[in-house]
């Protein structure tokens, strides 16, 4: 029952601000819609951890402690992400960019997202979740044209393209997924694309069918989680659209493709029974991690350059989850939290400072703390977290990151350790002067919500320093779950 | 060798020399009530063989023997070829001596004798019609190897009349291979006896005739014979055609009354009526590709040859 | 001869001119032509979907039949005309492509295909076995149509036959997926498709054109 609502209230609020989008309180009705489903998770979460994980609607739905925590991160990141929109849109309203039309179009495609990616995050079955992705990507292909400039127009349709042809991989791998399962489980009762079904069995899946199935679900996922060769499409989603849409991309869609890669991995390796899998996972995630790296110092724009964090970053998670084991799982399980949560807070303050600068362009955003001392210390110290300074979160995954790649695969460690190198030098070299430096630029009109910026960094930061118990043992549940 | 087979054989090359103009007529027939325009009778093409007959010779001062030759061999490579292909019946002897690939021999004796001649008299016109000639040779020979390997493979026999009679054997079956082999066939078949979309036979334009640049010097009876065999060439290849991929109602071995013989060339005549209105809505439908393009367009034709030739393979038939 | 003999080779056959098709969608230069193309192609799976449904007795495969008739040999092509003539694209035609080139790529990811689908015929238990191979080729094919064409319109049209590849695997190596999920991936396509078909109208209002050569002014400098 908790997983309708969790399911139907993104659902309905779609439906209302498609109806009333247009209206003045959109913005707050959006937050509110957003919130209410963060209730309704909190329950579902609380019921997960008192009575384990659970099966709904004919095994349908489940939620186990892998996905139960994406679950909340996603809630959480959607509602403070909804708060930060409430003033960031209306100044972009304000200033002709957007007409009332068009933020219709944007609240009621946010919530629709929303449930898109709760749908992905709990379903069972694998052919739904390749739904529930793909209904992902179409309900943000027009956030990100949002702007209806050229460039825009461009980086959506870049996005849809490539992550079309990407999932139409996936959904060839999900068929030769369902084509191994229906000669263990049959064609009856439904039960053969159900995940928890095809775990029970995956020793017995047909492994060569299996192995190719996961090539194609790897490249079609790993288009949406940005791994490298098949990045394009990110940069330019990231930096063209508004940024509320750049911080769910990046904090949220993400981690949810890369979750279908998991599952699909889980099975995988199952039936093959060697570590093939996992060795993609490590050289996708370890050349998207040094690419990503190195991209960033030839950018300009400031979204576009933690749209290339966000690839080194699910470069190394994706890297992290190859390594497999409970240590490496764990610190991958860890990063994705950090990650999120420090990557949408970044965003925050980067929408705001180039509303205040009135340009993407680093070169023109000076002066930060002058004119707003919350958004240049805010930025700031993101981009701090971001690059794993201690005593942040990041810093705590990092490093079990580097030290468990050292113990199992030391030639991996100069690649991540360049990677991490690289993108330090490049993102601080970049933030320093937007931050500190002269500006006479004006405030903003209405004051930015950053508070979500602080919880994040916030919590981000307690992830670093210490880390509650309930958290820990979910984590190792997970972690325990995935294998590897 | 009975009586019986050469009667056949002999009245399957009478029957082909005859019908072969008949075939051409009704293409430009049906050409022409495509196009709105009043059709010429479909006797046309013998009363034009039968002027052309009568006329007195015009030869060039400069035609060397070869030139007078030419159209004598032409003549005789097609009816040879004719006689090869089975159209009516399988049991030819004259089907036993040589294989598809000795067909193509002849298509291509014919065409080396055809340019050698055009170029013999030295105008402008013959040389570049036969340079043309043979470079679309050049490109639709291996195409139609691989189409005719096609079948071959199919049957396990290079010989036409094995390939008919593997076909007939099981006659509700088109081998997916075929599909691709038989649009690769109808390419080459446009290509060989020019026709749109590689070159026109209708037209005496300069700059985009192929055949009819190398034509031009020829004159009443050679002229005649000319016409004759590029008829007969378009007969035989549509002959192979209907034997590679309709060979329904052809005559096979060990069936050779009367009977079936009727049914096999009312079936033929059938097939060619048919076949003549498809080519003409093609024609009509299509628009002549500029010469550049025409390696293109043959490229396309081996490649579907190699296609089908794949699928046949790994489909596992 | 019995007909239950002569599915199998007609299933072939249909899977042999589904291939036949794709290579001639490749080679295509006019838009308007493509969209005939697609719909035979929609067509073709059809009859072959309702072929399979027939032998193999499941009346799911039915229903899906019926989609793919409504969904990609009426609705689609029907949309695509309109759209094309109403942008006055219907002429449109791509200059850039070298096609014998590009059939040779085509020729060597068939040959790709095939050998990625070898273990799966050898396991698979249905009559249609053989044609995976087929399909995963018409899913590679359509996807080096996207990479080589430059138009907005062609890519969606390569985009759908991608679509249509992968319908065809599902019936052919599995009989289809379940009835839920078929529902699901034929409403997602339909809605991409009007996603797409408000793109064309917003890039041709900022560009004015179809032609995805502006569209390359995002790269890494």
């Amino acid at each position: 029952m908790d997983l309708l609502i969790v399911l139907g209230l993104p659902l309905l609020g779609a439906l209302l601000l498609a109806l009333f989008g247009a209206r003045t309180y959109a913005a707050e009705l959006n937050a509110g819609m957003s919130f209410a489903t963060l209730v309704a998770v909190a329950f579902l979460v609380l019921r997960v951890l008192r009575h384990g994980s659970l099966l709904a609607l004919h095994e349908q739905f489940f939620v186990d402690s892998f996905n139960v925590f994406l679950v909340a991160l996603t809630a959480f990141v959607g509602f403070t992400t909804a708060l930060f929109s409430r003033p960031y849109m209306r100044i972009e309203e304000q200033r002709g960019r957007l007409s009332q039309q068009r933020l219709r179009l944007y609240h009621s495609m946010y919530q629709l997202f929303m449930a898109a990616m709760f749908l992905a995050l709990l379903t069972n079955n694998m052919g739904l979740l390749w739904v529930a992705m793909e209904a992902a990507t179409l309900s943000t292909v027009l956030l990100v044209s949002l702007y209806r400039t050229r460039a825009s127009l461009e980086a959506a349709w870049k996005y849809f393209i490539l992550c079309g042809v990407g999932i139409a991989q996936a959904l060839f791998g999900t068929i030769l997924l369902y084509f191994a399962a229906e000669h263990v489980l049959g064609r009856q009762g439904m039960t053969a694309l159900l995940w928890t079904h095809l775990n029970a069995v995956k020793g017995q899946l047909e492994p060569r069918v299996l192995g190719l199935a996961f090539v194609f679900l790897l490249v079609g996922y790993g288009t949406k989680v940005g791994l490298a060769p098949l990045h394009n499409w990110l940069p330019d989603a990231h930096a063209e659209g508004p940024t509320p849409v750049s911080a769910v991309l990046s904090g949220l869609l993400l981690n949810v493709a890369l979750y279908a890669v998991i599952r699909c991995k889980v099975l995988v390796e199952g039936s093959i029974g060697s570590y093939l899998p996992g060795r993609m996972l490590m050289t996708f995630g370890l050349l998207s991690a040094v690419l990503g790296a190195f991209f960033l110092w030839r950018q300009r724009d400031i979204k576009r350059l933690f749209g290339y964090s966000s690839i080194e970053h699910m470069g190394i998670i994706t890297f992290a989850f190859g390594i497999g084991g409970p240590i490496a799982n764990f610190a991958a399980l860890l990063h994705m939290t950090v990650h999120s949560l420090t990557k949408s807070s970044i965003f925050f303050t980067a929408g705001h400072a180039s509303q205040t600068a009135h340009t993407q362009q680093m070169d023109g955003i000076r002066g930060l703390v002058g004119i707003s001392p919350t958004i240049g210390w805010g930025l700031m110290l993101g981009s701090l977290a971001i690059l794993g300074m201690p005593p942040f979160g990041v810093f705590a995954s990092e490093f079990l990151i580097l030290t468990t790649a050292m113990r199992e695969h030391p030639w991996t460690t100069p690649f991540l350790l360049i990677a991490l190198g690289v993108a330090f030098a490049a993102i601080f070299r970049k933030v320093q002067p937007m931050v500190f430096g002269e500006s006479d630029a004006p405030p903003l009109p209405h004051s930015p919500a950053l508070v979500p910026v602080f919880i994040h960094l916030a919590i981000v930061l307690m992830l670093g320093v210490y880390m509650p118990f309930a958290l820990a043992d979910w984590y190792r549940a997970a972690a325990r779950l995935i294998g590897g | 060798m009975s009586t019986l087979t050469i009667v056949r054989q002999f009245g399957e090359v009478l029957l082909a020399i005859a019908i072969a103009p008949l075939f051409a007529g009704w293409i430009a027939q049906c050409r022409a009530w495509l196009q709105n325009r009043s059709a010429p009778p479909l006797t046309q093409p013998y009363r034009m063989l039968r002027k052309l007959f009568h006329k007195d010779v015009a030869l060039a001062t400069d035609a060397s023997p070869l030139f007078r030759m030419t159209p004598y061999i032409l003549f005789g490579t097609m009816v040879l070829a004719a006689a090869i292909i089975p159209s009516v019946a399988t049991d030819l002897p004259f089907a036993r001596v040589a294989d598809a690939i000795a067909l193509i021999g002849l298509f291509a004796t014919a065409r080396v004798f055809l340019s050698l001649a055009a170029m013999d008299i030295g105008t402008a016109f013959g040389s570049m019609g036969a340079r043309r000639d043979m470079m679309i040779g050049f490109l639709a020979e291996p195409a139609l190897l691989m189409v005719l390997f096609n079948a071959f493979l199919l049957s396990g026999s290079t010989a036409l009349p094995s390939v008919v009679e593997a076909s007939t054997a099981h006659p509700f079956l088109i081998d997916p291979s075929l599909v691709f082999a038989a649009v690769a066939f109808l390419m080459v078949l446009l290509a060989e006896n020019a026709r749109i979309p590689i070159d026109n036979p209708a037209t005496h334009l300069e700059l985009t005739m192929i055949h009819e640049a190398m034509v031009l010097e020829f004159s009443a009876r050679h002229l005649a014979l000319v016409e004759w065999s590029s008829d007969l060439k378009l007969f035989n290849y549509a002959c192979i055609g209907f034997a590679l991929f309709l060979p329904w109602g052809i005559a096979t071995h060990g069936a050779d009354g009367g009977l079936t013989l009727g049914v096999a060339v009312i079936a033929l005549l059938a097939k060619l009526i048919v076949a003549g209105a498809a080519l003409a809505l093609i024609e009509s439908l299509s628009a002549k590709l500029r010469i550049f393009r025409a390696p293109e367009y043959l490229a396309m034709a081996f490649l579907l040859a190699v296609l089908g030739l794949l699928v046949h393979l790994l489909l596992g038939a | 001869m019995h007909p239950s003999h002569m599915i199998p080779e007609l299933l072939k056959l249909l899977a042999a001119s589904l291939l036949l098709i794709s290579f001639a969608m490749l080679s295509r230069r006019r838009t308007q032509r493509l969209i005939t193309l697609f719909a035979w192609q929609g067509s073709v799976l059809f009859v072959s979907t309702l072929l399979v449904a027939y032998s193999a007795g499941l009346t799911e495969l039915y229903y899906s039949a019926t989609l793919t008739l409504l969904l990609k040999v009426i609705a689609l092509p029907w949309i695509l005309h309109r759209l094309t003539r109403r942008l006055g694209a219907q002429w449109d035609s791509e200059t850039l492509v070298n096609i014998p080139i590009t059939m040779l790529v085509g020729l060597g990811l068939v040959i790709f295909a095939f050998g990625l689908a070898q273990p799966i015929s050898r396991m698979a238990t249905t009559i249609t076995r053989n044609t995976i191979g087929i399909a995963l080729a018409v899913i590679f094919l359509a996807f080096l149509m996207m990479i080589t064409r430059r138009k907005a319109i062609t890519q969606v049209i390569g985009f759908l036959a991608m679509e249509n590849g992968l319908f065809f695997a599902a019936t052919s190596a599995t009989y289809g997926m379940p009835m839920v999920i078929e529902l699901g991936i034929a409403l997602d396509l339909l809605v991409g498709f009007f996603i797409l078909g408000i793109f064309f109208f917003q890039i041709r209002e900022q560009f004015d054109s179809l032609d995805l050569s502006h569209l390359e002014s995002l790269k890494e400098e």
